[in-house]
């Protein structure tokens, strides 16, 4: 068993303060202070944002890690285990899009978040931004995401109010993709 | 095996933390903290005459902290109160009694005094309420 935050509740608000950022300015980037929380086969940014965002009432997918942190993930957040079409929240490093939960028009908000792990962010290919919480258009740049991401990206933000919303996490940065964005 | 430490966990929790740490000395294994120590709310649940419906009581207070000793072990403990210190060293103490290669020694120096202080207190108060009780003969006759 691994320790999680080192400070749970200063480290946990700073965090969930940095993916509110990362999510209501697509494309900004923002690097988690505190001490990193090292699980296996998790960045520290991908292992901070689950435990900030998990809890008893999210069934998580985690494809990353070992059974080690599995069990870490459940000790420390509480959260039940999931197969991909019922969770909430998706950690992984390779995105398989028609496998999870986009909500219903009725219901949009129980579209799953997917926090993806990649190689690295602010170099890499660069995308062009254009959305809600960006004033004329925003570019991320981001290493790892699939060749055909911006045809699928435009397929998700097409189903809006319905979809997937992306957390992109390397080393200890943290950049967010809602759904309300349009990628090119 | 989980019936001794469901014993030892309860005297661990009951013990105040001077005197735990005093009957710990030197015997506490170094540990890394997985969880806490930090402070929480329980619901305490209660039914009345023992056969009516659960009803909430009310929250309690309670310290808690999980630790992994030097060995592998992992120690839990939850403490009804605000003393972390406490809820830390009963949780490095749980972990340094599932250890074969401890247990012995800290079931002596630290349990079975700490458990027979407990029940020499719980028998003082005993006998303090006993001695003010009240015996209704005449109901309970009038009853049966």
């Amino acid at each position: 068993m691994i320790p999680g935050f080192a400070h749970s509740g200063r480290d946990s608000q700073a965090c969930f303060r940095a993916v509110l950022d990362a999510i209501s300015r697509p494309g900004t980037l923002h690097v988690l202070t505190g001490t990193p929380v090292d699980a296996p086969g998790l960045d520290p940014a991908t292992a901070a944002v689950l435990l900030t965002l998990c809890d008893p009432e999210t069934p998580v997918c985690l494809q990353l890690g070992s059974a080690v942190t599995a069990a870490w993930l459940a000790f420390h957040a509480g959260c039940p285990a999931a197969p991909p079409p019922c969770a909430q929240f998706v950690a992984t490093a390779a995105l398989d899009w028609p496998a999870y939960d986009t909500g219903t028009d009725d219901e949009p908000e129980r579209g799953a978040t997917v926090i993806l792990q990649l190689p690295a962010l602010g170099t890499g290919i660069p995308y062009t931004l254009a959305g809600p919480g960006i004033e004329q258009t925003a570019t991320l740049a981001a290493a790892g995401l699939p060749p055909n991401f911006v045809a699928a990206w435009a397929r998700n933000h097409a189903q809006f109010p319905r979809g997937l919303d992306l957390i992109l996490c390397a080393g200890r940065t943290v950049a967010a993709l809602p759904r309300s964005v349009r990628v090119s | 095996m989980l019936h001794d430490r469901q014993r030892w966990m309860a005297v661990l929790a009951r013990a105040p933390f001077p005197a735990l740490s005093a009957a710990a000395g030197g015997l506490v294994p170094s540990y890394t903290t997985l969880r806490g120590p930090e402070l929480g709310l329980v619901m305490v649940r209660g039914r009345a005459g023992g056969a009516g419906a659960a009803f909430n009581v009310g929250e309690a207070t309670i310290a808690r902290c999980t630790v992994r000793s030097a060995a592998g072990y992992i120690g839990h403990a939850y403490c009804l109160g605000r003393d972390l210190a406490q809820a830390e060293l009963a949780a490095a103490l749980d972990a340094a009694l599932q250890d074969p290669a401890q247990a012995t020694t800290i079931e002596d120096a630290v349990i079975l005094p700490l458990a027979a202080a407990q029940a020499t207190r719980r028998q003082g108060v005993a006998e303090r309420a006993a001695a003010t009780q009240v015996q209704f003969f005449t109901l309970a006759t009038m009853r049966s």
